[in-house]
């Protein structure tokens, strides 16, 4: 099994506090594999260590894309290579419409990978095309990017910038917190749109809930900063009925 | 006359403002001017200013020679001036230029001073008029050189119900004021003073303004935003004067800085002063760095550091250009704040 994502006893910190410890986990293409855990587990870590988040510091292990070093590359490269995360917390950029970020970022990317630049008329059809999809009213996309959203709207916006940039791994952080149960559906929907055997995701969450709509191949306990226990879907519903607390003694 | 234009038509540089003086602690002349040099010579100017392409009348300063007009007006149609200070050579100049835009008239002024020449020691004075109903808006775009010493004061007189909107553009000097003192009189007069300092190197920008309040119910909107680098240094010194009687007053003042070195430096002191009692003033001064959780999030979307920054800073800037009236300035304006912004890149 050739792993598109491959994980090797990873070890980080943030603030000198140990977060992940010997984690190990592989993502083949086309799969989409669900890390839950309770909170503190490092959930969230692993998600901002892929993507290289500033203050979150690798101190062992590897991590490769494609058999290449995450580590080795600037946050920037890491999207130009396909990684994507949809923030827990998705940041407001007073001054920027939402258009002209997703522009500059799509562009960066191209020139990152040596192609062209995407055309204005190209990119409108594109952008217009999405938002109906995803029920966006167009007119939000002329506005500052994520300012004065409400959190749906927030989280609508990250999976509407998923499907613009078009990434191969997408990494989900708790995209179902704040969301209703329309926009849960929603937002899904744009997720399961974009399943495809190149492509592969990791979908980070609290609760179960989430996977009725996103349903994973994998899923993988995460506890004190190690994958606990593996299993199928129905690993996901025993959570739900049990708790964490048998994996919180596992880790312990 | 201000002290620098003492100093260059009396030839004595103890007229010259220095640190001890507290307006002028963060600017200071004195240190700086060992000696000044003699006034340049008439130039022929051939090159077009930043403004060309907005058309109107242009009224040219030479090397502070005030060419072929008297002082400058306004019009029933909101016509356009450029009003050029073109520093061609090395030299002392001290000029004064008026503005007078009469009753029930309007005028889109901009100004620009274009240094040529390493080497200019400039003293602009404008004298500005706006008579009751009259409407003026003001576009400075100060385009100095690394070595250039520059101070522009403009002593701004309002009648009752006119209206007066600046916007301050520069990417600073070796010594740089420009400074506007508003005589305020409320009774439906309104002002916006609005700047944007975007330094880098060693450049220095100092923006002074005074707004003195002495009649009923004036309304005066102020907004100013620095984005500083190298070694730079921002000076923001606002002063709004609330004298007794001006009630009613409507007075905002905001500055906002970014610093993006360790090297660079802004030096702040807004001022209220309230001498009546029925008033709204506020103030809001903040000076950091960029958010690096924005910064991150630009890059995790596949933007490299300097794109990032460039975007992230413009967009901060952008709030003083989307606030200027005239739809052709504001374009130059952006267009500005875009080259200074990305020249990191």
């Amino acid at each position: 099994m050739n792993s598109m994502l491959s994980i090797t006893n990873l070890h980080a910190t943030v603030a000198d506090k140990p977060i992940l410890q010997g984690l190990t986990l592989d993502v083949p293409a086309g799969e989409v594999h669900a890390i839950m855990g309770p909170n503190g587990a490092g959930k969230s870590t692993l998600g901002y260590v892929l993507t290289g988040r500033p203050g979150y510091e690798v101190t062992g292990g590897t991590a490769t894309l494609d058999g290449e070093d995450l580590f080795a590359l600037d946050p920037n490269e890491r999207a130009a290579k396909g990684m994507f995360l949809s923030f827990q917390y998705p940041l407001e950029i007073p001054g920027v419409p939402a258009l002209t970020f997703i522009r500059t970022a799509l562009n960066a990317q191209r020139k990152a990978r040596g192609e062209d630049e995407i055309s204005a008329p190209a990119f409108l059809k594109l952008a217009r095309e999405t938002a109906a999809s995803l029920k966006i009213d167009f007119d939000m996309l002329k506005r500052a990017l994520n300012v004065g959203f409400s959190g749906g709207e927030k989280k609508r916006m990250e999976i509407f910038q998923m499907a613009m940039l078009s990434p191969r791994f997408l990494i989900l952080d708790e995209t179902d917190s704040g969301l209703d149960i329309d926009a849960l559906r929603i937002v899904s929907e744009g997720v399961n749109a974009m399943r495809s055997p190149d492509r592969a995701m990791l979908v980070i969450t609290h609760y179960q809930r989430l996977l009725d709509y996103i349903k994973p191949d994998r899923v993988h306990v995460l506890s004190a900063g190690r994958i606990v226990a593996s299993g199928g879907p129905e690993l996901a519903l025993e959570l739900e009925r049990e708790g964490y607390d048998k994996y919180a003694q596992v880790a312990a | 006359m201000s002290s620098l234009a003492k100093a260059i038509a009396t030839g004595d540089l103890t007229q010259l403002p220095s640190r001890r003086d507290e307006d002028w602690r963060w600017t200071d002349l004195r240190g700086l001017l060992r000696t000044l040099p003699p006034k340049p010579d008439h130039a022929e100017v051939t090159t077009e200013g930043p403004f060309a392409a907005l058309g109107g009348d242009v009224f040219l300063v030479p090397n502070g020679f005030v060419e072929g007009f008297t002082h400058i007006e306004g019009g029933p149609d909101n016509p356009v001036a450029q009003l050029r200070f073109v520093a061609a050579e090395a030299g002392s100049i001290a000029t004064t230029v008026l503005v007078a835009v009469r009753s029930g008239q309007t005028l889109t002024l901009l100004e620009s001073y274009e240094a040529q020449a390493d080497g200019a020691v400039s003293d602009i004075a404008l004298d500005i008029q706006v008579a009751e109903g009259g409407r003026l808006e003001r576009i400075v775009l100060a385009a100095d050189r690394a070595e250039s010493v520059t101070v522009s004061t403009a002593a701004v007189t309002l009648a009752p119900g006119a209206s007066y909107a600046q916007t301050i553009l520069t990417s600073g000097a070796r010594r740089q004021r420009i400074e506007t003192r508003v005589s305020h009189p409320g009774q439906g007069a309104s002002v916006r003073l609005d700047g944007a300092y975007l330094l880098h190197e060693q450049r220095h920008a100092d923006t002074t303004s005074v707004v003195t309040h002495s009649g009923l119910g004036g309304v005066t909107s102020q907004l100013t935003k620095g984005v500083v680098e190298g070694q730079a240094r921002g000076v923001f010194q606002g002063r709004i004067v609330v004298e007794r009687g001006a009630d009613q007053t409507d007075a905002r003042m905001g500055h906002h800085a970014l610093i993006l070195s360790d090297k660079a430096e802004i030096d702040a002191k807004p001022e209220l002063l309230i001498f009546a009692d029925d008033v709204q003033c506020a103030h809001g001064n903040t000076v950091g760095a960029l958010d690096e959780n924005a910064l991150f999030y630009a890059r995790q979307r596949g933007m490299p550091f300097e794109v990032a920054r460039a975007m992230l800073t413009q967009a901060f800037v952008g709030e003083v250009v989307d606030r200027i009236e005239h739809e052709g300035a504001r374009e130059i304006a952006a267009a500005w704040v875009a080259e200074q912004l990305g020249r990191g890149q």
